[in-house]
């Protein structure tokens, strides 16, 4: 009895496997969960994510909230993490920290993937740009990206956090620094999938009927480039976010009522031999959410590429 | 090779030449006043004075080329007298806002220590990652190898300030075995201080030398992989030759064109990485002059060093191409 229904699943299977196509999605899917760090890189991105994002609403207590009667306090169940200096509970400071840092990253991450997508796009499929706008990456790339980041910062902090209020002024600033001074290695490696796209027949194709360069760009070169735009998409929230909480260890990022990571382990530092673990928590935060970040992307790399699949 | 060398060092020139017209243009665009910082006693008159003995009242490009003379110019000079006892005319030099000596002379005090912790990170760094990378590649998906790829990936995701701040933590406050910050005023002169010198070194060194193992190893195990499948590893093995020769001479020889590439493209982004560890360690280099300089907003510093931090960049770029076409001789760009 087993026996036939077993046969009979087995049937269906096949004949399923004959009329229904495999859809992409699926077969990229399948190769991103055979890859094991991709698989656990994405489940604590989403989980400290889904912490920072929805925690300050459950753990209610105020970042801000002075309370100098409790204050360097360790672990406790009032205190999962702990209380600083002025009796300010560190896991609502880790929490808010999360959603700064964070933010920063996937908005620097989307701007600089955007101009960088914008870019590698327009040079690889205009001929007569792509000389132009080649050099103007080489000399981007030529930049010494972290002193001048650290120049813009201090120089434009003042007059941005005028006009923005004090922290929507930084984050403008964070966020476009970092953008405008990271997308030269989308826009390489962009331009040349472009390159390679171009002399495709379907392309050609394409082309022979008349589709303008407008359509030919968003129907057919995007689409086909998009795998390694999310590739570097990935890659660019660890390094926004590594940016973001170096700035801040440096003490030129975010002002200090206004808690990130970075910014948490920079204050923390003068206390570490009385209260180590406060350096502890949000350096293993950075380190922990870009760890998760590198692993989705490797995996991600790994299975949107088609001669991997097929292995 | 020798054309091409010569062209690229032309056109590094204009490469240059934009670059520190960017640098010069952002630092004058904002808003920033180099009497900002005075005491506000000093009265309006005396401040626009002393604006104007600054030259912040000539027109920008102005600006811009005169700071240019004072590097090209008037500091070779300087060097050329130092150097040679010649008597050349020097004009105004370029002065430090802060600390009102020649910018290049303070520049010439910090090199030594950043020199000494970046380099001995990278080499130590490159030492570590070849022969892991080596390994790794040759028993791919061994024991040894998923550990050297997760450590790999690891040293490469964490910050160096959280490493630096972990092994302060570690192996300064708790084990107290080495110190904490770093002495560039000690002097080696017998074994003991010479020991010492050593300790200081470790962390700052260890924590540089990770991140740039991390990341070359990467490389070194991905470009072994790409080789060690190749027709010319079959023919050397048919030919009876010992394993050790195929994967050390045929295969490392080989494999290691792009790493070296690497090695010296990487080498002035290590510039940058160590202005966080000199922070970390309190190392009295060029990192942290810069930083001095931004926090007190002294413009022909910060100038100097970020436009020093480019040339690195510009000159590591062509080094890393002209040995590509050295090492590998497909490579012909004539």
């Amino acid at each position: 009895m087993t026996d036939v229904t077993s046969k009979q699943e087995a049937m269906k299977s096949f004949t399923d496997l004959g009329t229904q196509q495999r859809s992409q999605i699926r077969d990229i899917w399948d190769q991103f969960t055979t890859h094991k760090g991709a698989l656990i890189g994405s489940f604590v991105f989403f989980g400290i994510l889904f912490a920072v994002v929805i925690g300050p609403w459950i753990w209610t207590l105020d970042p801000t909230f002075v309370d100098i009667r409790s204050r360097n306090q360790g672990v406790s169940f009032a205190h999962p993490f702990g209380t600083d200096q002025l009796g300010r509970d560190l896991f609502a400071r880790m929490l808010e920290g999360g959603r700064v840092s964070i933010a920063v990253g996937l908005t620097a991450m989307l701007l600089s993937v955007i101009l960088g997508a914008a870019v590698g796009v327009v040079a690889g499929f205009f001929q007569k740009l792509d000389g132009p706008l080649m050099r103007l990456t080489d000399l981007f790339l030529a930049l010494p990206l972290l002193p001048l980041l650290l120049v813009i910062v201090t120089l434009f902090r003042e007059p941005l956090a005028a006009s923005f209020g004090p922290e929507g002024g930084i984050f403008i600033l964070m966020v476009s620094a970092i953008g405008i001074t990271s997308w030269m290695q989308t826009a390489r490696i962009v331009r040349g999938d472009v390159l390679a796209l171009k002399e495709r027949d379907f392309v050609l194709a394409a082309r022979s009927i008349g589709t303008p360069s407008r359509r030919m760009i968003t129907r057919h070169v995007l689409p086909n480039v998009l795998s390694p735009i999310m590739v570097s998409a990935t890659l660019g929230i660890a390094n926004a976010i590594i940016t973001e909480s170096a700035l801040s260890f440096l003490g030129l990022g975010f002002p200090p009522d206004f808690p990130t990571w970075g910014r948490l382990l920079f204050d923390a530092i003068p206390y570490m031999p009385q209260y180590p673990m406060w350096v502890v928590w949000p350096g293993v935060a950075i380190s922990l959410t870009v760890l998760s970040v590198n692993y989705m992307g490797d995996g991600l790399r790994d299975a949107l590429d088609p001669r991997q699949r097929s292995r | 090779m020798l054309t091409y060398t010569i062209r690229r060092l032309l056109l590094a020139i204009p490469t240059l030449l934009f670059i520190s017209f960017v640098i010069f243009a952002v630092i004058k665009l904002s808003p920033s006043d180099p009497t900002a910082n005075l005491p506000l006693t000093i009265p309006p008159e005396v401040r626009e004075k002393i604006r104007e003995s600054l030259g912040f009242n000539e027109p920008f490009i102005v600006q811009f080329f005169l700071w240019l003379k004072q590097l090209v110019v008037t500091e070779p000079k300087v060097w050329m007298n130092n150097a040679f006892g010649t008597e050349f005319e020097i004009g105004q030099r370029m002065i430090s806002y802060q600390t009102r000596s020649p910018v290049l002379d303070l520049i010439v005090q910090r090199i030594p220590q950043t020199l000494w912790v970046v380099g001995t990170s990278y080499v130590v760094g490159v030492l570590i990652a070849v022969p892991i990378g080596i390994i790794s590649a040759y028993k791919q998906y061994s024991v040894f190898d998923q550990i050297g790829t997760f450590i790999a990936m690891i040293g490469f995701s964490v910050p160096t300030f959280f490493t630096g701040v972990l092994m302060i933590l570690f192996f300064s406050v708790n084990l107290g075995w080495f110190p904490s910050i770093y002495d560039t005023t000690h002097v080696v002169e017998d074994w003991s201080s010479f020991l010492f010198q050593v300790k200081q070194m470790i962390m700052p060194t260890m924590v540089l030398a990770l991140f740039n193992a991390a990341q070359i190893s990467r490389y070194m195990r991905s470009s072994m992989l790409d080789n060690l499948t190749q027709d010319y590893v079959r023919t050397a093995r048919a030919k009876g030759l010992t394993e050790k020769t195929v994967v050390l001479v045929h295969v490392l020889r080989n494999s290691m064109i792009p790493v070296v590439t690497v090695i010296a493209l990487n080498l002035p982004s290590v510039f940058g990485g160590a202005l966080i560890t000199e922070q970390v360690f309190q190392v009295n280099g060029l990192g942290q002059l810069l930083i001095l300089a931004i926090q007190g907003g002294d413009v022909p510093t910060v100038q100097t060093v970020t436009v020093i931090f480019a040339v690195l960049i510009v000159l590591f770029n062509l080094i890393a191409d002209v040995l590509y076409g050295v090492l590998d001789p497909r490579i012909r760009y004539d």
